[in-house]
Formats: C-alpha cells, sequence, structure tokens
C-alpha cells in the first residue's frame, strides 16, 4: 500500500513538475529537412533556425523570462511527412510553424488556420497569403515572390537607365507551383515597361537544362531571372557559364541565392546575382554571442562549419522574427507564457526598427519590419547580392528597396479576393 | 546555311550527347539485369554513392566524421589535404567492388531463386540504405568534383561552324559542351571494353553465360555468387563513370540518384538486356526530346523532356515490346 501510495505521488510530482516546465516553455516546432535531395539547403537554415533559439536559451534564459523549448521534425523536404510533423508536434503548444516548403505550407493554410496556429512562410507558400483580412493565421514577411520579382524589374531599370522597354528578360523556372508563382507579377510588369518576356520552364529536377540554355543562347535575352531549387540551381549557374553568358545579367530569386548554388560552377559563377531580403556574411555583432554561447559551448545543431552562409542566416534571421514576434505578444498580453492565439497577436503587431536590429546585434541585416492586420507581407523589401568567385562569397550591391506596390497589391487583392471566394470566407475587419 | 538548319543541327548534336549522357546510367541497369535478372532500383544511388565516395577519397575527407566526432567527442575532419584524382579513382573502384561483394553476401545469396519482384523490394531498399549510408559517411552537404575534365563550351567549334552560316546572318557558331564530348569518348571506350570483356574473357564469357540461362550455366560449374560479385562490380564502375559524369555538371549531391529517372526511358526503349541497345536508346531519347522541346516546346509551354521521352520509349514499344535490342520472350505452354 505504501509503495502504490509512494508510486502514485511520484507519479503525479512527475506530471505536476512536467506539465509545469512545459507550460512554463515557449515552443517553437522546426520542420526540417537535413535528409534527401535538398538537405544540403536545409541543414544550414535548420541549424540556424535552432542556434539562434539556442542562444536565446543560454545567453537570456529564453525569451521575457520563458525558456524556448525547440522540437525539430524531418520533413526530408515531403508534403506528407511535413503535414505528418505538424500534426504530430501542435498539441505541443507549438507557437508558429515555418513549413520551409510552398507544397507543405499549401496544405498547412486550412489546417493551421481551423487550429488557430500561425504560420509564417518567410518569402515562399502562397504569395496572397499577404493579405492578412482573408488570411488570418498565415504571414509571409518580409517578402513576397511578387515582391522578388518587381524588385528585380527595378534592378533592371536601374541597370538600364530607367527604360526597358526594349529589352528582353528570360524567366527559367521550376516547372512547379513555386517556379510559377512569379510569372503573373513579370506580365503585368512586362505590360508596365514594355520588355518583352520569354518564360523557360524546367522540369524537375532540373538535372539536364541544355534545350532551355540552347535556346538562350539562341535569342540572347538581355536578362535571365531564375525561380529555381536544388539541383536545377547548380546545373542552370553552369551550363549559363558553359555558353558564357554574362553573369551579372543573369539573376535569381532568394531560393537560388546560397553558397550551395554558385560553388559547384567555380570561376564561372563570378558576378552572377540573386536577390536576397537579409545581410550575408558573418560580420554582425551576434555572432560573437553565437560563437560564445552555442558554438564553443558545444550546442550547436551543426558543426558550426555553415555560420555566415546565406541559408544559415536566413535561418537565424526567421528565428529572430519568431521570438520578436513571441516578445511582442508578451508585451500585448502581460504574459510570459503565451498561447498560439497571442503569438498570432504578436507577429500581426510586429515592428523592428533599425535600433532594435542593432540591440539584437544584427545592425542593417534587414530591412525595418512592419507588420499589420491587413498587412502580412510587409515590408515587401530586398536588396541585391552578387557573387564574388575568387574570394568566395557575396555582397550586398543595393540597398534593401521595396517592390512596385501599384502592381503587387492588385495582384494580391486580385488573388486573394479569388481564394476568398472559393473557400467562402469572409474578409475580416482590421479596424 | 540557314541559321534554322544550323540551329537544328546544333539541337540534334547536343541531344546526342545528351543521350550519351542517359546511356551511361542505363549501361548499369542492362549489366546487372542481363546477368541476375534484377531490376536494380539503387542504380542511381549507386552513382551518387560512388560519387561521394571518390570526392571523399579526392579531399582527404575521414568517413563517418560526424559519428566519430558526436560519439567520441574529437574534432576529426580530414586526414590529409587529399589524393590525386587517377588513386582516388582506383580507391573508390575497389569500395565499389566491395559493396559489390557485400550486396551479394548479404541481399542476394539469400534470395536465389526468388520471384523477380521480391529481388527488386530488396534493390529499393538497398537504394534507401546506401543513400543513408553515404549520408552517414561523407555528409550531406554539396561537394565540387574535379577530376581533370575540361567542361564549357567550345570555341573552335564555334568558330569553324560560324563560316557554315549564309553571309549576313547573325549567327553565333555551333554550341557544343566539351565535357559532353568527354563523356562520349568515354562511353565509346566503355563499351567497346565491356565488349571485349564479355566477348574474349572467360569470366565474360562466364557471364554471358548466366545472362543465357542460369540452370545451365550452374550445370557447367560457374558459380553464380561469383559472376554476380564481378557484375555488381562492373554495375559499380559504370555507376562510378556515371557519377562523375553527371557530378562534374552540377556538383556531387543527393538529387544526383535521380539521374535514374533519365534512363529509365532509355532502357525500355532499347531494352533491358542490350548494351548497344542502351547506347542506341540513349541516343534515340536524346535526339527526340531535344528535337521535340525545340521544335513543338515553345508551342505548348515547354518541359516536355521529361514526358516526351516515356512517350518516345512507349510508341517503339508498340512495334518492339520487348524493346529495339531486348530479347524476344516466347513463353511455351
Amino acid at each position: 500500500m505504501k509503495l502504490k501510495t509512494l508510486s502514485a505521488a511520484a507519479i503525479a510530482a512527475t506530471m505536476a513538475l512536467g506539465s509545469g516546465a512545459v507550460s512554463a516553455d515557449l515552443t517553437f516546432p522546426s520542420l526540417s529537412y537535413r535528409t534527401g535531395p535538398y538537405a544540403p539547403n536545409g541543414i544550414p537554415f535548420a541549424d540556424g533556425y535552432a542556434d539562434y533559439f539556442t542562444l536565446l536559451n543560454e545567453r537570456d534564459g529564453g525569451i521575457g523570462g520563458a525558456k524556448i523549448n525547440f522540437i525539430e521534425c524531418e520533413t526530408g523536404y515531403n508534403t506528407e511527412k511535413g503535414v505528418e510533423c505538424y500534426e504530430s508536434t501542435k498539441g505541443e503548444g507549438s507557437l508558429v510553424y515555418q513549413p520551409l516548403s510552398t507544397g507543405i505550407t499549401y496544405q498547412l493554410i486550412p489546417k493551421a488556420t481551423a487550429d488557430g496556429i500561425p504560420v509564417h512562410s518567410m518569402g515562399y507558400g502562397r504569395t496572397s497569403a499577404a493579405n492578412g483580412k482573408i488570411f488570418s493565421h498565415i504571414f509571409n514577411y518580409p517578402g513576397t515572390y511578387w515582391d522578388a520579382a518587381s524588385i528585380i524589374v527595378k534592378h533592371i531599370l536601374d541597370q538600364e537607365g530607367g527604360d526597358a522597354s526594349d529589352k528582353t528578360i528570360a524567366l527559367v523556372y521550376h516547372n512547379s507551383a513555386y517556379g510559377k508563382e512569379p510569372i503573373r507579377t513579370l506580365e503585368e510588369l512586362s505590360k508596365k515597361h514594355g520588355f518583352k518576356l520569354t518564360l523557360l520552364a524546367v522540369d524537375h529536377p532540373g538535372q539536364e537544362q541544355k534545350s532551355q540554355w540552347l535556346q538562350i543562347r539562341r535569342e540572347r535575352p538581355d536578362y535571365v531571372l531564375m525561380w529555381g531549387w536544388g539541383v536545377m540551381n547548380q546545373v542552370a549557374i553552369q551550363e549559363a557559364a558553359n555558353i558564357r553568358y554574362p553573369m551579372d545579367k543573369f539573376i535569381g530569386v532568394w531560393w537560388s541565392s546560397s553558397e550551395n548554388d554558385v560553388i559547384p560552377a567555380g570561376d564561372g559563377a563570378n558576378g552572377y546575382k540573386a536577390i536576397n531580403f537579409h545581410g550575408v556574411g558573418d560580420g554582425f555583432a551576434i555572432y560573437d554571442d553565437i560563437k560564445k554561447y552555442v558554438v564553443d559551448a558545444g550546442k550547436a545543431a551543426g558543426d558550426g562549419t555553415n555560420l555566415g552562409t546565406v541559408l544559415y542566416n536566413r535561418g537565424m534571421y526567421a528565428a529572430m522574427l519568431a521570438a520578436e514576434a513571441a516578445r511582442t505578444a508578451q508585451e500585448i498580453h502581460g504574459v510570459a507564457d503565451i498561447t498560439p492565439a497571442q503569438m498570432r497577436d504578436g507577429m500581426e503587431a510586429l515592428k523592428i526598427d533599425q535600433a532594435r536590429m542593432a540591440e539584437l546585434g544584427l545592425a542593417n541585416f534587414g530591412p525595418d519590419i512592419n507588420v499589420s492586420c491587413e498587412s502580412h507581407g510587409g515590408p515587401g523589401q530586398a536588396a541585391i547580392q552578387q557573387w564574388d568567385a575568387s574570394a568566395k562569397k557575396w555582397t550586398l550591391i543595393t540597398d534593401f528597396t521595396g517592390a512596385d506596390r501599384d502592381v503587387v497589391d492588385a495582384l494580391i487583392a486580385e488573388d486573394s479576393a479569388a481564394f476568398a471566394a472559393e473557400n467562402n470566407i469572409t474578409a475580416r475587419s482590421c479596424s | 546555311m540557314s541559321p534554322m538548319i544550323l540551329n537544328t543541327i546544333e539541337v540534334i548534336l547536343n541531344g546526342l550527347m545528351a543521350g550519351v549522357m542517359y546511356a551511361l546510367v542505363a549501361l548499369g541497369f542492362v549489366l546487372i539485369f542481363k546477368a541476375s535478372g534484377i531490376f536494380n532500383y539503387a542504380q542511381g544511388v549507386m552513382a551518387l554513392f560512388a560519387a561521394l565516395t571518390l570526392v571523399g577519397f579526392q579531399t582527404g575527407q575521414v568517413p563517418f566524421s560526424h559519428l566519430i566526432n558526436v560519439v567520441f567527442g574529437t574534432n576529426y575532419h580530414h586526414w590529409s589535404s587529399g589524393i590525386n584524382s587517377f588513386l582516388a579513382i582506383l580507391l573508390t573502384m575497389l569500395v565499389m567492388v566491395g559493396l559489390a561483394w557485400l550486396v551479394e553476401r548479404v541481399v542476394l545469396r539469400h534470395l536465389v531463386n526468388q520471384e523477380q519482384i521480391i529481388l527488386f523490394m530488396a534493390t529499393i531498399g538497398l537504394a534507401f540504405f546506401m543513400e543513408g549510408l553515404g549520408d552517414l559517411m561523407w555528409g550531406a552537404n554539396i561537394k565540387v568534383l574535379d577530376v581533370g575534365l575540361p567542361s564549357g563550351g567550345s570555341f573552335w567549334w564555334e568558330d569553324v561552324t560560324r563560316e557554315w552560316a549564309s553571309e549576313g546572318s547573325e549567327y553565333y557558331g555551333m554550341y557544343i559542351d566539351v565535357l559532353d564530348v568527354w563523356a562520349a569518348g568515354i562511353a565509346i571506350v566503355l563499351v567497346i571494353a565491356l565488349t571485349i570483356f564479355s566477348q574474349y574473357t572467360k569470366t565474360g564469357r562466364a557471364l554471358r553465360a548466366v545472362a543465357d540461362d542460369h540452370q545451365a550455366a550452374l550445370t557447367v560449374g560457374i558459380s553464380l555468387r561469383t559472376i554476380w560479385v564481378v557484375v555488381w562490380s562492373i554495375a559499380g564502375f559504370v555507376a562510378l563513370v556515371a557519377g562523375i559524369m553527371w557530378g562534374s555538371k552540377s556538383g556531387i549531391q543527393f538529387s544526383l540518384s535521380l539521374i535514374a529517372l533519365k534512363a529509365l526511358p532509355v532502357l525500355i526503349l532499347g531494352g533491358f538486356t542490350s548494351i548497344p541497345g542502351a547506347i542506341i536508346g540513349g541516343l534515340i531519347i536524346g535526339v527526340g526530346e531535344k528535337l521535340f522541346e525545340f521544335g513543338i516546346g515553345p508551342l505548348i509551354g515547354g518541359a516536355t523532356e521529361n514526358w516526351f521521352a516515356y512517350v518516345l520509349a512507349l510508341i517503339f514499344l508498340m512495334f518492339r515490346p520487348q524493346g529495339l535490342f531486348g530479347d524476344k520472350i516466347i513463353e511455351r505452354v
């Protein structure tokens, strides 16, 4: 009897301690892909995402006094596995999901909305989710694919003295929903600025692109844009180098902008450009803390070799934005232990200026962030980076600049209205 | 000549070169299917594994370093600054022979006389195992492969063909990737070597005997197990060559295993049991898909190559169900 009582007391105490620990924690799941064909891109992002939260736990004791409970779930960049990860972790009190795949994002849009858990598809997923009145729980700040297309065209206009009416722009794109995302925007911009648009689809996975690059060689477009992913990027950059296409006229989206994409082509990739919504390299004060509290302490998610790479920075930036949103939510609601619904409030009220970025050790790392109930995609700014093959590093060659809002906002309004009509969603009031 | 004709010739030439690359992958499938009746699902992963191992040796990487460092708290990544490409290729070949021996010992030996579908399923398992093993041994990061092969468009060919264009026409010369020319040369050498091996060596003849009739080969004292090790070793070598050629274009990364997808229509068209079939099939698929993409692709949105290769193979199947060079299967009641 005594043994039974003791056992029951022990179990009760364990449960109380356990539930206490969980309730005091802020749970951030990470749907990572460290295996499979896209692992080279998934690993640095996942490392950056994990290391930032580890830094907050080790240096600051978490966020606002609440420790961070970090859960990683392997998706292999597979949509079904991604949904399984979501289902298996949402009950842990998960505050926000980074699906890290357009396919998984599309699946999670209705599920997470129904469950009241915010999704942050940072620079990917459904572009029109930027309309917060329709997509109440989906966020895609700091920029969307349509912003990217518009900002790249603005860069081309700058290069051409403001007039690209006699120019031809070719888009080499992954033949998928992701790759087709910028087409509508580019078509609108083509009408507005008078340039000719050529579309060149590349089938998954993109290992064989001879036809597309022979066509580019024949037609000699003035600029080539790329919406690629994985091996498609490396092959495209190699083929462009092979046909001696001027690399400074070849501009990739931010998923075609990592070291992985350019290094295999060697010197041939020199001068290649890509758009990016955050800073490059490890010349930021935060890296001193990451090295001290995370890497040197043996708590890094990886072996420390990815620090400062484009995708590590992106993962770290995503974690920083999530942490700042959680901090904002804590301030709004006056509690440390926030719920997913409160987290969404924090995301909708997220404001980060350059003074705050400097406090975080990320001075000039990204544009000011300004999210609202109406706009989940703000600020829609990005910069152009260029690859230096001899130094093996990227350099930002422009300031962070905004998209053509007249074109992009009209498209977002149109597409989100169509989604609302299809799904019987009534636009919520943001007043 | 008009630029249009020259462009068409350029597309055909590049199609032939792409076909050679497809054929390199298809060859590995054919070798194993011929000798053992197994459709080796793991052939693409073998190419990946071979290429990963080659780069590992070239760069002096410590295999399983991540695992070793986690378990023992060490910080080993490289055992040397690397070894030269020729030696690295030889060592990789040794690894592939070892792998062939292991496959026979652990997988095939226990599945003798089983249905073909069971052997096929076993190779699916093998593919997953090897992919995981490759990841664990060498890491998942993209690796640059350089075995000294030249690449890029040929200036000489551009200059020569520019002269062929009609006067006054704006023509930049014909494009051909030097790496593709090397691949074609290596494929020719490979096919000749395989032919000589199978026709004029004792092991080669034994291999052909096994391919013709397992039972008959066994009755005359040919060791099926030895032959399987030999065949899987040769397929490993072919996989290494394919891995080098494809990996030189894109770097060595895990999506390299997907090159197997490009071999399937080649096998359907050329037949699963013919080495010349793999080559001719590859060339037909390469030229066919490139010409279709060039002529019809722009009218229907492009990206036709993946599906058109299968359509082309299926058209051939309507007339030659066993493939162009495949053995006709006659079953009597």
